[in-house]
């Protein structure tokens, strides 16, 4: 709040009235409802329901489907931030680094940021076709019979790959306004201080990029959790069967598909803590960011 | 052009913190008016007071005749000129200017007259369709005094308005402005941390110190007569040299077994603080009062020497003629120079 | 004086001893950057080559490198051809409603989230920090998380295959409103103090300063919610059954079927190919002219 805020009480409240409608009506609600049907089971012909208190989520730690989903979305998640944090961190900085030609590599980085997941999960689909693939054909090169959408290793594998690819780029961009907020000054100290390149890399460049890195992986769990939807679902056709799929695919294919509204409002609760939790630390972490600075 | 009356202000923030405590000050028609403390001493919050942007919290503000407590800053009738300016960076610097008046419902062509004839006063002429960001920090200044200037007030404000120049252009402009306030003739309060601002510029100066006015008057009263110990060592660079001493047979002992050569003042306490200037002080004597030099800072016009009297740490300053050695130097310490406060409480005695 | 130039010499003999090891470092540089940069074009260049081929070449071949003559004809087939379950769904239809989506989400959310912020920020509101931490609650969960009862709310309210029901929902998050938030903040005290001895009220001020002051930032935050929008793909494919209603992005589902469906007929492969570059040609090309506004809304908003 400003010192000298207006004092006018009818329009502040005028202008927050439409944010507040609309999330009382798409977020309060639904997030209530959410909780409240997960302790309630649904009958499946849609004739009422029956309290059953927590025996959805019981059911759910017992289920060795949901634990077998659980563990793949966690390996998915580990896989996807490793290596789209790694990959975008070495491009970012020797994008710091060269003069010319920084501006063209920036641009052909960071446009495949506007692809929509789904777009890319098709591409996918193209490059890893069962009988023409580019990229199927190279694993068989290799001796690897892959099959995407019939065997589980090959369908995860593309996933993450995909995945990877439609994150580089905001990791790039966050990674390279990251080094280029770096004092000019620091730099120059730690070339003073430091003949190797990578000790002055690992020593200064890094920590003062830690921040960043911090911000980012809250961010990629929450994009590998959540916005990879799209391409996990063009990469199964829509068919799971006996492919990997993740903790938000199975919310949705229980709810729509299997009508099990109970069991996927308990597993919505599930991540709603997951994020909230995941939210909590971002927060610390950003404050911490900002006395870093 | 009107006065300003302050009558037992009172600002308490909510959490209960109180910013300025019940002051009343008269501000003659047409006077400059300057407030000076260190930086969280209220002095800018008694400006926001009077501008309207901070609540009063208890008490009358008066401009003119009418007490305006409750008005809105844009029905005061008053003009401010921001520390950082506050100039809107997206409209040029006529539109800057004239934003007032075309809020108050004034004609296109009054406007633009307005604006010119104010452009001209300050030399912004060519300026006029540039926008703040392709303007110097003086140039900046300027419209923010034009943009202050064309409203036509009964009251001008200043929060700082030098801080953010070099110390040059602020000379510059602190003759500018006062320039500028005595031909126009509008009452103005000035709020600066700055004492040489203070002093130069000011008809009256009001230093404040943890909310509280410690003195008022003229620049020359401040300076020659402190009413404290805190306006002794804000007013002046070097600040006036504070030593305790004691009372003693009528005499004034300091530690180390210097004596100086003064009647004690009747008052009840056994020490009590003796307070020189700087430059009040001459070197050379009968040997009475020898100074132990320490250190010489070679200012070019003139000299500071810093050592000790006693056992207290004691500054003066000398002519850039005057010979000035280190060690034990015979100094005289003039009779009708010496300010006496009270030891615990730093009022004058 | 003489410390400087001793050292000065100092300097530039390590730099000339460095010299022709930079040089060969800058190769490497230049070496992964064109690596990363092949990585991140080439499968979209491969993609677009494919659309000049025709179906029954990509059927047998899979993605293909160079040029045949039908991308004219599958581009024409993509945009005007009615294709899905009911036939009448064109591409042309489909941008029209990705435009719709991608635009209306992104003015909607920046009118509503600058006002709120706007409120929470310039007023002296008594419930401003209260209503403030109502709105932040929403950056906690993703859409994703409450799909399902937000389809039951749509469904309830009877917005099920309306643009409304489209994009109303998706402006529930806070993301814009923080953003705005964070710059109003970062915006002078004492702008908005000289504003209000210039004589101008809540209104005018928004109008004739905060808003013109945000220029770029609007720019910014709407490139970021554009392409958000241009891109949703789990609500649309739920809210909307009509066809008539479909994005590019909603109709890849379409597309991915089509061609998964194993029959006698050749999979129409290249206007498949076709539809999908052209559902992200729109937001691409924002992003790349529009670059600087970008980066900046990207980085600046911190989500």
């Amino acid at each position: 709040m400003k010192r000298a805020g207006f004092t006018t009480v009818w329009l502040p409240v005028a202008l927050l009235l439409p944010q507040l409608m609309i999330i009382a009506i798409f977020f309060y609600w639904p997030a209530a409802w959410a909780v409240q049907s997960s302790f309630y089971l649904q009958d499946p012909f849609g004739f009422g329901s029956t309290f059953v208190g927590v025996e959805n989520y019981t059911d759910l730690m017992t289920n060795s489907e949901y634990g077998k989903v659980a563990r793949f979305t966690l390996i998915y998640t580990v896989l996807v931030t490793f290596f789209s944090l790694a990959l975008a961190l070495l491009l970012a900085v020797k994008a710091d680094k060269v003069i010319r030609g920084a501006k063209s590599y920036r641009t052909l980085l960071m446009w495949v940021y506007a692809i929509a997941p789904p777009v890319a999960g098709f591409l996918g689909l193209m490059f890893f076709d069962q009988r023409n693939g580019p990229l199927t054909e190279m694993f068989q090169f290799f001796g690897w019979e892959f099959r995407l959408g019939a065997d589980f290793n090959s369908t995860a594998t593309a996933m993450v790959i995909v995945a990877v690819w439609k994150q580089i780029p905001v990791n790039f961009i966050f990674f390279l306004s990251g080094l280029q907020s770096i004092p000019k000054a620091v730099r120059e100290a730690a070339l003073i201080d430091n003949r190797s390149a990578t000790g002055r890399f690992w020593d200064v460049t890094f920590p003062l990029l830690a921040p960043t890195a911090f911000f980012l992986l809250i961010i990629n769990i929450t994009y590998a959790l959540f916005d990879t939807f799209g391409i996990v679902d063009t990469l199964v056709r829509s068919e799971p069967g006996n492919n990997p799929v993740t903790l938000v695919y199975k919310v949705f294919v229980d709810g729509f598909r299997g009508n099990d509204l109970g069991g996927s409002s308990a597993q919505s609760v599930i991540l709603m803590i997951l994020v909230l939790v995941l939210t909590v630390f971002q927060f610390r972490l950003i404050e911490r960011r900002i006395h870093y600075t | 052009m009107a006065q300003v009356t302050l009558d037992r202000v009172r600002k308490t923030y909510p959490n209960g913190h109180d910013a300025v405590h019940p002051c009343s000050v008269e501000i003659p028609d047409g006077e400059l008016v300057v407030l000076v403390g260190p930086s969280g001493c209220g002095k800018s919050t008694l400006l926001r007071m009077i501008a309207g942007l901070e609540d009063i919290t208890d008490g009358a503000l008066s401009i003119g005749t009418e007490v305006v407590n409750d008005r809105d800053p844009a029905d005061r009738n008053i003009a401010m000129v921001f520390q950082n300016y506050a100039l809107y960076p997206h409209m040029s610097v006529a539109k800057n200017m004239g934003y007032g008046l075309k809020n108050r419902g004034a004609s296109k062509s009054e406007i633009e007259a307005k604006v010119q004839e104010a452009a001209r006063i300050l030399n912004l002429g060519d300026y006029l369709d540039r926008r703040p960001s392709q303007l110097s920090g003086g140039q900046r200044q300027r419209v923010a005094m034009g943009r202050a200037i064309v409203r036509d007030p009964e009251l001008f404000l200043f929060d700082e308005p030098l801080s953010n120049l070099d110390a040059k252009l602020r000379n510059q402009m602190r003759i500018e402005i006062r320039a500028l306030q005595q031909r126009l003739g509008v009452t103005s309060v000035y709020v600066t941390h700055d004492q040489v601002e203070a002093m130069t510029m000011a008809d009256r100066i009001i230093v404040l110190n943890e909310g509280r006015v410690e003195q008022i008057g003229t620049p020359t009263e401040i300076y020659e007569h402190p009413a404290s110990t805190f306006v002794a060592g804000f007013m002046g660079a070097p600040p006036m040299n504070l030593m305790l001493a004691q009372i003693a047979n009528g005499g004034l002992m300091l530690g180390g077994d210097t004596r100086l050569p003064f009647a004690a003042p009747a008052v009840a306490t056994d020490t009590v603080l003796v307070g020189f200037r700087p430059e009040d002080v001459r070197l050379g004597g009968d040997g009475a009062t020898m100074l132990q030099v320490e250190i010489i800072e070679e200012l070019g016009a003139h000299r500071l020497l810093h050592g000790k009297l006693g056992d207290q740490a004691f500054s003066l300053s000398v002519g850039k003629d005057e010979a000035a050695a280190l060690g034990p130097q015979p100094i005289t310490l003039p009779q009708d120079r010496i300010h006496f406060f009270h030891p615990e409480r730093g009022t004058r005695i | 004086m003489a410390d400087l130039t001793q050292s000065d010499g100092v300097l530039s003999a390590t730099t000339s001893r460095q010299r022709p090891r930079i040089k060969l470092r800058h190769i490497a540089d230049h070496a992964i950057l064109m690596a990363g940069a092949l990585l991140m074009v080439f499968p979209v260049v491969l993609v677009l080559m494919t659309t000049s081929f025709s179906d029954a070449d990509i059927a047998k071949h899979g993605l293909q490198l160079g040029f045949e003559g039908n991308m004219l004809e599958n581009f024409e087939a993509a945009m005007f051809e009615a294709s899905g379950f009911t036939k009448t769904i064109t591409g042309t239809r489909m941008l029209m409603n990705s435009m719709i989506l991608g635009l209306g989400f992104a003015i909607g959310k920046i009118v509503i989230s600058m006002m709120a912020a706007y409120a929470i920020v310039y007023f002296r509101l008594r419930f401003a920090t209260f209503a403030f931490w109502i709105i932040f609650t929403t950056l906690l969960l993703p859409l994703e998380v409450r799909i399902l009862p937000s389809y039951e709310a749509i469904q309830s309210l009877g917005l099920a295959n309306t643009y409304t029901g489209l994009i109303v929902p998706l402006i529930a998050s806070a993301t814009g409103t923080f953003f705005f938030r964070q710059f109003f903040r970062s915006i002078p005290e004492e702008l908005v103090e000289a504003a209000r001895i210039d004589g101008a009220g809540p209104v005018k001020f928004f109008i004739d300063i905060l808003v013109p002051l945000s220029r770029t930032m609007i720019a910014a935050i709407f490139i970021i919610m554009f392409v958000y929008g241009w891109n949703q793909y789990l609500w649309p494919t739920l809210i909307t059954t009509d066809e008539g209603l479909f994005t590019l992005v909603r109709g890849i589902k379409q597309i991915v079927q089509v061609l998964s469906q194993t029959g006698a007929m050749i999979p129409e492969y290249g206007k498949a190919l076709a539809l999908s570059l052209i559902a992200m040609i729109p937001p691409v090309l924002i992003v790349i002219f529009f670059q600087s506004w970008f980066v900046k809304g990207l980085t600046e908003s911190d989500k």
